[in-house]
């Protein structure tokens, strides 16, 4: 059978993955796109702890489902944002996006 | 006659198992040849599907349809077949290769897909899901993800205009569809496919919830991108829309997938509301669950070519007009009002089915009245308008 | 090896890939489509523990929605059809290192818990993977319903700000029709 620290070893994977794609993206869409891969990695960790934990408690299914929740409003309302700002100063690119910096 | 789909797997099992192999593996090798073999009908089935359709919206417009090729032009789509295979596939210059090929095969995927939950019969189906509505939803999700493939990788305008518009439609109308998808489950119990049949075996959910019915059916009917919102391909306006750059094979496959989920649409429409394989005896024996199950679907597949040749095309404003103002809103009242008269109505049978159709049919007083307000006050200030500019325009001939 | 076990190898290993891919793909579509096998991936995962509901949900949300949205995002912000420019920071190595040591870090603290080596769950869920509870519990006021109004007033927020702030600008100057 698959132990779970398998199950949490590719979600910590994922999550790597996501990080490295936050930090090192310069298109804001694609940091955007690295958010979504460490969200997902969260919820394959909770319902794999769910799964093998505490398949009695329905909580871990719940926590899933307000973190697709909230992915989805901050997927929309972010998508949102850059697509204004790309209206405005014709640009996605994190660092050209700099009026607010010192 | 007993089961004879029963009998016929356990046959299979036994002889493959009695070639040495694990049971596991034997399992999993017949759940394959079973979906090759579902694919491989439901594609070929589109053969005479195609013609049927043609044939029928012939008739309609007063006109023969095919009728050259073979006895009453039956073997006109194979023909055409023929012909697509024999076709140069012109690939564009500038594309996006892997998108390119893969998005016609995720839009038939999508369709062949969502028969994996459909129960033919009692006891045949591909698997018992019990959450099949939901993975309808999701495998007809795919297929939007296919057409804005193949839009974008096609290097052209107007096939991205084109994908753009058909994502618009079909991610707006999967709104009213999931919503009203949500009345079988309630008045069922359940989201497994199987479940929601055998809950119909006393009456069709069609009584209960003739509204539903009729959102979903034109929700599908837009979802499908048939006429009157064949937006997505209108030949006389876009340009073949997102399949411009695609010849040949490519193209057939879009064209037998667009045909293909006009029948799938049938069948889900029969599944949910029709009973499915419900009728006299079909418990008793299969075979005549099977015939009970295509009958249905056939009559709502008729329906559908049948407002395809009735209505002319919407235009892409009149088509999301409809979905936000009208269908979203009616669908959202009709399931508050669907969860809230099957909470009142406590007692199984009879009543709680009048229950139901007394609300639907209050519902739809309410909506033609609204309706009705709103067209009146519409003539209204079109009439006023005209009053105003026709003491203008008396010069102008008319 | 049984066969659980090699499915989830294959789809760890193909989500994974799939992740790389959409972090180092230098065009923003292909990155964009990855995404949507690597959530694919993770709905598979979904149906190997058990979560039926959750996988399809991730489809239909994920797939279906989230990545059509960043595709169509993606086709809307490009100065012309092909991406200029690079595509990642110069300092990208100081990521990755920063990343590598949070993996270090996260597997140093999954290794050293004995309880999670073990071979595999005890207990079952429900019959229907929790899907009736999923469904009472949403709704009980003892138990979810609080977190689950929150949700839907998060998303209608979501939903008002995300059409207030990508309207054009001139429609807003137009007086409002």
């Amino acid at each position: 059978m698959i132990p779970l620290s398998w199950y949490l070893i590719l979600s910590a994977l994922l999550f790597c993955v996501g990080t490295f794609g936050v930090l090192a993206r310069r298109n804001a869409v694609g940091i955007l796109m690295g958010i979504e891969l460490m969200l997902n990695a969260v919820n394959l960790n909770l319902v794999a702890f769910w799964r093998y934990l505490t398949p009695g408690l329905i909580a871990g299914q719940v926590f899933t489902l307000i973190v697709f929740a909230v992915a989805a409003s901050e997927a929309s309302v972010g998508l949102a944002l850059i697509i204004s700002i790309y209206r405005r100063r014709s640009t996605v690119v994190a660092d050209e996006i700099n009026l607010m910096k010192w | 006659m007993g089961d004879p789909f029963g009998l016929i797997g356990q046959w299979l099992m036994d002889l493959v198992t009695g070639w040495g192999m694990q049971p596991v593996a034997a399992l999993t090798l017949l759940r394959f040849l079973g979906a090759a073999i579902l694919a491989t009908v439901l594609l070929l089935a589109c053969f005479l599907l195609i013609v049927a359709e043609r044939k029928l919206l012939g008739r309609f417009q007063d006109r023969y349809g095919p009728n050259r090729v073979g006895p009453w032009g039956v073997f006109q789509t194979v023909a055409d077949f023929v012909k697509l295979i024999g076709k140069e596939i012109v690939v564009p210059d500038g594309i996006d290769k892997p998108v390119y090929w893969l998005a016609p095969l995720l839009v038939v995927m999508s369709v062949v897909g969502i028969w994996a939950v459909v129960p033919f019969a009692p006891g045949f189906l591909g698997t018992d899901l019990n959450v099949g509505i939901l993975y309808i939803v999701s495998v007809g999700a795919i297929g939007t993800l296919g057409i804005i493939m193949a839009g974008w990788s096609s290097n052209n305008k107007f096939a991205l205009l084109g994908a753009f518009r058909a994502v618009a439609q079909l991610v707006s109308y999967e709104i009213p569809m999931v919503l009203t998808l949500l009345v079988p489950t309630m008045l069922a119990g359940s989201m497994g496919i199987a479940a929601i049949v055998e809950a119909q075996k006393d009456m069709w959910f069609i009584t209960a919830a003739p509204l539903a019915a009729l959102v979903f059916l034109i929700s599908s009917v837009a979802e499908n991108g048939r006429a009157p919102f064949d937006l997505m391909e209108g030949e006389s306006e876009i340009v073949a829309g997102f399949n411009i750059e695609y010849g040949g094979l490519a193209f057939g496959m879009f064209y037998v997938g667009e045909f293909l989920h006009a029948f799938t649409v049938g069948v889900l429409f029969s599944t949910l509301f029709l009973g499915g394989w419900q009728g006299p005896g079909a418990e008793q024996f299969p075979l005549l669950g099977l015939v009970y199950f295509f009958a249905k679907a056939f009559v709502v597949w008729f329906i559908t070519v049948w407002i395809r040749g009735s209505f002319p095309r919407v235009r892409i404003d009149q088509l999301l007009s409809l979905n936000w103002k009208f269908l979203t809103p009616l669908a959202l009242l009709i399931v508050s009002l669907t969860a809230v008269v099957d909470k009142l109505a406590v007692e199984q049978g009879w009543s709680r089915i009048l229950a139901l159709l007394a609300a639907n049919g209050a519902l739809f007083v309410g909506t033609m009245a609204v309706l009705g307000a709103y067209g009146r006050s519409v003539r209204r200030r079109e009439e006023r308008l005209r009053a105003t500019a026709g003491g203008l325009s008396t010069g102008i001939a008319r | 090896m049984t066969v659980l076990q090699i499915v989830f190898l294959v789809t760890g290993f193909v989500t994974l890939l799939a992740g790389v891919m959409v972090v180092a793909s230098p065009k923003l579509v292909h990155a964009a489509l990855w995404l949507i096998v690597s959530l694919a991936g993770v709905a598979v995962l979904f149906v190997l523990l058990n979560a039926n509901f959750l996988a399809v949900v991730q489809v239909v949300v994920y797939i279906g929605a989230i990545a059509i949205l960043i595709i169509f995002a993606v086709m809307l912000t490009r100065r012309v059809m092909a991406d200029t420019g690079p595509t990642h920071n110069p300092s990208w190595w100081l990521a990755l290192i920063s990343a590598l040591v949070l993996l270090g870090g996260l597997l140093a603290l999954i290794l050293q818990v004995p309880a999670f080596a073990q071979a595999g769950p005890t207990a079952q869920p429900a019959a229907d993977s929790g899907l009736s509870d999923l469904g009472t519990a949403l709704v009980d006021v003892n138990r979810f319903l609080l977190p689950f109004e929150v949700a839907s007033v998060l998303l209608l927020a979501a939903l008002i700000g995300a059409m207030a702030i990508a309207r054009p600008a001139d429609a807003a100057e137009e007086g409002g029709e």
